[in-house]
């Protein structure tokens, strides 16, 4: 699975990880995180993020 | 009116051409106790270059410090290390004035300054990026969220000047431009402060920023930041202190701070506090009514024990202490014990919101929340005593 980079602080995204804290399950793909899901760095929404190089 | 203001020589080839702020006691909400500069340097090289500006009420001065060494004119370049309008709010008037060949900013740089102050012609670089000013060079690193999107750092190699922006910066004006001729007390009051409410959100970020330090192998001489003095001296000895600032370690203090509308709060809090005090463990009260909300962050940001008191007021917690819950929650303060309390007359949102605040932000509470209706009976005060010297125990045992 890809991992993305956010363009705001430079938080990368990694699906394997997931982002537990936030309740995000490891596993979980970058397109099925939920709408409300947000940067646990910076609070910048997903429209932000693009794919890591 | 023409405005007489001298630069200031900080290295061979390069000048402090700032502005002081003497008198500003409010930054964006943050209580500045003395003041602030906004600095601005100019580097005399073949290409003469501007290194960020002021805040845009002090246009006049830095352009009046600049013309002291050199016609605004003859300037090349511009660098704008971070876009918030302290340092880019005189852009565009230093740019009327200069004409500059090209200003230097970063990826977001370019996107935050041309909202703030219109396309003037930016050209985005990224770390490692040099521009050769023809005896020396200036070279860039990122320092993304450091702490805007837009921040970036540049070291000038003629001079081994690292221009730091908002990092290693502190908000004093004073007579010298130097740190060293600063109480190192009030340096480091000031770095903490300053750290605790703009940097403390980011503190992983500034750890593995300091951890990369080292390898960008940069041999500097000089810290010159955008806010307060200079560093060239113990250069290490700041560089710890914000690691440690970062490090966010738990300390044997105990800040109390509290609202109150008929003093019920205020006697819980007193009674707490005695009960910290009582295992020799200092503590320190806050009224919120004459306490700045920066110098309850300061003050938390110093202590491993944080509890807050409150009334209840129309069903929700009082409103200077929501207030304070907001901005701790946003710097997101780590390594505490959190100890909720106040006095209600009915309802009793108070205590039990600061509760939920505190579990919010991951902080533990191993005494449960404690309320009293009204005002204290002699039994609550003793409580409240007792709990201050439990928690007190419990910081000293988890510091051992």
């Amino acid at each position: 699975m890809e991992k993305f980079v956010c363009n705001i602080c430079g938080y990368v995204y990694d699906p394997e990880k997931g982002d537990p804290d936030n309740g995000i399950a490891p596993g979980t793909a970058f397109a099925d995180l939920p709408e409300s899901w947000v940067c646990p760095d910076c609070g910048a929404t997903t429209d932000e993020f693009e794919k890591a190089e | 009116m023409n405005k007489v203001f001298k630069a200031e020589k900080i290295s061979a080839n390069v000048w402090w051409v700032g502005a002081s702020d003497w008198n500003v006691r409010n930054f964006h909400g943050y209580l500045t106790s003395r003041g602030s500069t906004y600095n601005a340097y100019l580097i005399i090289d073949e290409k003469v270059t501007l290194v960020d500006t002021v805040k845009a009420p002090f246009a006049d001065e830095m352009l009046a410090r600049i013309r002291s060494v050199i016609d605004p004119e003859k300037i090349d370049y511009i660098i704008s290390n971070h876009a918030e309008p302290d340092h880019s709010g005189a852009l565009p008037a230093a740019v009327a004035a200069i004409k500059p060949e090209k200003i230097f900013t970063s990826v977001a740089g370019a996107k935050t300054l041309t909202a703030y102050c219109g396309d003037l012609g930016y050209t985005a670089v990224k770390t490692g990026d040099a521009v050769d000013l023809g005896q020396g060079k200036c070279t860039f690193v990122d320092t993304k969220m450091l702490h805007w999107p837009d921040s970036m750092v540049c070291y000038y190699d003629r001079d081994k000047v690292l221009f730091s922006q908002d990092a290693f910066g502190m908000h004093l004006a004073g007579s010298y431009l130097w740190a060293d001729m600063y109480d190192w007390s009030v340096l480091e009051q000031e770095v903490r402060k300053y750290f605790a409410n703009i940097l403390n959100l980011y503190s992983d970020k500034v750890i593995a920023l300091l951890d990369s330090l080292p390898g960008l192998g940069l041999d500097i001489e000089v810290i010159a930041p955008d806010h307060g003095p200079m560093w060239r001296q113990e250069l290490e000895k700041i560089i710890a202190l914000y690691r440690d600032c970062a490090q966010q370690n738990p300390r044997p203090k105990a800040l109390v701070a509290y609202a109150t509308m008929w003093n019920a709060t205020k006697c819980c809090a007193e009674a707490f506090a005695d009960g910290v005090r009582s295992k020799g463990v200092e503590v320190e009260l806050a009224d919120l009514n004459v306490c700045d909300r920066s110098d309850i962050m300061t003050k938390a940001s110093l202590s491993g024990i944080i509890a807050l008191g409150a009334p209840t007021m129309n069903n929700q917690v009082f409103p200077l202490m929501a207030d304070v819950l907001n901005y701790l929650k946003g710097l997101r303060i780590k390594n505490k014990l959190g100890f909720a309390f106040g006095s209600c007359g009915w309802s009793g949102e108070g205590a039990k919101q600061i509760a939920a605040a505190f579990e919010e932000m991951k902080i533990q509470q191993p005494c449960p929340m404690k309320q009293v209706k009204y005002m204290p009976t002699e039994a609550d005060l003793e409580e409240f005593f007792n709990t201050g010297a439990a928690l007190a125990q419990e910081l000293l045992e988890k510091l051992k």
